[in-house]
């Protein structure tokens, strides 16, 4: 007893095997899943850990964006691309359709889609009767995620309970499902914004441009930055200055905030985060303010 | 503040073991705070709340209160992961209830920690609640302890009470056989609210001259450390075929994926497939379709064999002459999950690794008291109970006993018309 195998793992090794086991299990256990592939950077490391999970075979899985229609080009963009270059079939299903057809209804022109995105994910799983969606959420960005599970169930509603969550016990994971449910499956929910970046670093990862440091017009909202877009312009009154920053994440654009950078490089995004005083949605996000239970009630109604 | 790791000293899982007057939560947010894992927006956060609360010093314990039921009730009733890492080394912290009502909670967050951290409170010393979170810790296989005598600083730093305490806790390790199965129990003397031996050495405690409770989780075994078994496992989750390929290579690929549960694999082992008992060499071990000379415990890879071997998800492959056994009726220590009791009646899948098979109950044992580790007649299990039983299968599960290994040793039963995790189980 007690002789340890020489060699351990490290910390990214190990997190990427947890991954890769994770979406083995999601493709063993369910018949139809979806991999939600937004081109932001934590779904670039999913379809990483899907390369190392699947390679030289096909994905068991298509991807799938939820497009508000409110994304930087650069991100969409380098979406198509990416999903071109891996040679698998990508799915874009907009909220813009889901407002044509009714069952999305804004409160006034300019509120932000990003909570609307769940309509329409709910939509398209009934579409193409997904049973399983991979997606790329963490348990470091927010409190309500700290207990989310890594296979979480939703009912057919969507809808998360966190009061009745399944137990998750060693690396057994239970994705069962009857029809009409969904299970959200999470490989990377034990990694940091670091290890995200540390990973995107040691695998060589391309990324969108804009998450490296550039010139960009925005007018100052508190500690946040509002970009100055054809969504976001300035309002009578504010004051436009050109900023070098960089995106942290990257999302719907009426509610994610670039940050002051001049980071131009994945390494010097790694020191940069590693010095940080502020969390990625603290800095990023500007509908999660609102009030500290904000994200726990989103994902209450269906949200990724 | 993250620090970027400079020595790669792999991963710790670990979990906290104590109630909310132990100082378990202000621990947490003790080990966080001063290892700068807490960023300026969410400490201002707390803060405000802090103040609401009428609390003169920013409670630590509010950085680990996540769901809004719970910052309601101010209790921590569901099991939360927590991240922070060192210079040299990423820690996950799963932080569970202490209360008896949550039982079933410690025991899914036992279920990943390497190490787990008991709180004693100094003024009271061992108390029913130590004893049970160390049964369960025990039960769960957690290899290393380490007692924290927390709220040091309100019994004046005393050294004879922190030994009384360590002298208290060894009888009943003693008498519990931790010490005889060569569990690591360690001692630490600490104040989670002063930060004394957290981060830091305590200068209050100068008679104290062993490591800081970060010193003892920086020197721990990581995971991917298997220590208790060196037997090659691997069950088959997936079989990665790449059809309608014009790669003429690629035609015949056959890789069977999974993780090295236990031991390790590389080119020209000896295998035998199970159930079919085929055996075979590894003809290359593989990530992402290209080879790596050996795959260590818990790293996910592709095996590709010699021969054409009919294998498809829920067979395990191993070593030639270094078999599970191959168990139809099975004993099993089984902590029950559900608020629907474990009906003799019925039958459930059991869920072994990457296996399912249907099982009936053969029979309860006996239930543990989890307050005096008594063993109790049963007829039934409830919510949180703990009991030996028995199952009979449907078909074969090749298990390890759980002592020697925890991955092929451990089970979770699924209640088929809910399809609910509703049992956590350990071959005996």
């Amino acid at each position: 007893m007690s002789t340890l195998t020489k060699q351990t793992l490290s910390h990214l090794d190990w997190l990427e095997a947890e991954a890769i086991h994770i979406m083995r299990e999601v493709a063993g256990q369910c018949e139809r899943p979806v991999l939600l592939f937004s081109g932001g950077k934590d779904s670039i490391c999913l379809l990483r850990i899907a390369e190392k999970a699947f390679r030289p075979g096909r994905f068991p899985f298509p991807l799938m964006h939820i497009d508000t229609g409110h994304n930087y080009k650069e991100v969409t963009d380098f979406r198509d691309k990416r999903a071109a270059e891996l040679g698998e079939r990508l799915i874009v299903r907009s909220v813009e359709d889901s407002m044509k057809r009714g069952s999305v209804v804004l409160k006034s022109a300019d509120e932000s889609r990003n909570k609307h995105q769940s309509v329409t994910l709910l939509e398209a799983i009934a579409e193409f009767e997904f049973d399983a969606c991979i997606g790329g959420a963490r348990r470091d960005e927010e409190k309500a995620r700290a207990k989310e599970r890594v296979m979480s169930f939703r009912d057919e509603f969507g809808q998360w309970d966190p009061k009745n969550q399944r137990p998750e016990l060693w690396n057994l994971y239970n994705a069962r499902a009857f029809k009409g449910e969904n299970i959200r499956a999470f490989p990377i929910s034990n990694w940091t914004e670091m290890d995200v970046w540390q990973y995107i670093e040691r695998e060589k990862l391309e990324l969108p441009s804009i998450y490296f440091a550039h010139k960009r017009p925005v007018v100052r909202k508190g500690a946040l930055l509002q970009p100055v877009t054809e969504l976001t312009p300035a309002k009578p009154g504010d004051v436009v200055e050109e900023v070098l920053v960089r995106f942290r994440t990257v999302g719907d654009i009426t509610c994610t905030a670039p940050v002051e950078s001049d980071a131009t490089t994945v390494e010097q995004i790694v020191i940069e985060t590693a010095t940080t005083t502020i969390t990625e949605r603290g800095a990023t996000r500007l509908d999660d303010q609102t009030s500290e239970a904000s994200m726990e009630q989103r994902k209450k109604e269906g949200y990724f | 503040m993250e620090h970027i790791p400079t020595q790669e000293n792999g991963l710790l899982r670990f979990m906290t073991c104590g109630s909310v007057d132990d100082g378990k939560s202000t621990l947490i947010g003790r080990l966080l705070y001063d290892t700068k894992a807490i960023l300026a927006d969410a400490l201002t956060a707390i803060e405000k709340t802090s103040k609401k609360r009428g609390h003169e010093v920013v409670d630590l314990s509010l950085l680990t209160d996540g769901l809004q039921a719970e910052r309601e009730q101010g209790i921590t009733i569901d099991v939360a992961y927590r991240y922070f890492a060192t210079g040299t080394r990423k820690y996950i912290i799963a932080d569970a209830p202490g209360h008896e009502q949550y039982t079933r909670n410690m025991v899914t967050a036992a279920s990943t920690a390497n190490l787990a951290i008991i709180m004693i409170d100094a003024r009271k010393g061992v108390l029913a609640q130590t004893r049970r979170h160390s049964y369960i810790t025990h039960l769960v296989g957690i290899p290393h302890l380490v007692v924290a005598v927390n709220k040091m600083d309100l019994v004046d730093y005393d050294q004879a009470t922190y030994e009384r305490i360590c002298a208290e806790y060894r009888a009943f390790a003693d008498k519990m056989g931790l010490t005889a199965q060569g569990f690591d129990v360690r001692f630490i003397p600490v104040s989670a609210l002063a930060g004394d031996n957290i981060v830091d050495r305590s200068e209050a405690m100068p008679w104290y001259e062993g490591p800081t409770l970060l010193d003892i989780l920086e020197t721990a075994p990581p995971a991917g450390t298997h220590e208790r078994s060196e037997s090659f496992r691997f069950p088959v989750q997936y079989v990665i075929r790449p059809q309608a390929s014009d790669d003429p290579e690629l035609h015949d690929y056959r890789g069977f994926a999974g993780r090295v549960e236990s031991g390790t694999v590389q080119a020209g082992d000896a295998v035998t497939v199970l159930p079919s008992g085929i055996e075979s060499r590894v003809k290359a071990v593989h990530i992402g379709g290209e080879a790596i000379e050996v795959g260590h415990t818990e790293q996910s890879v592709t095996l590709l064999l010699e021969d054409e071997v009919d294998i498809s998800r829920g067979d395990m492959i191993v070593k030639s002459g270094n078999a599970p056994e191959a168990k139809k009726e099975l004993r099993a220590m089984l902590c029950w999950l559900s608020e629907t009791p474990l009906s003799p009646a019925r039958t459930y899948l059991i869920r072994h690794t990457s296996r399912t098979v249907k099982a009936k109950l053969s029979g309860i044992a006996y239930k543990v008291d989890i307050n005096s580790q008594a063993h109790v007649e049963a007829t039934q299990l409830a919510v949180n109970d703990i009991a030996e039983v028995g199952f009979k299968l449907a078909q074969p599960i090749f298990a390890d006993p759980y002592t020697s290994n925890r991955e092929t040793g451990a089970f979770i039963v699924v209640d088929e018309s809910t399809n609910n995790t509703v049992g956590a189980g350990m071959v005996l």
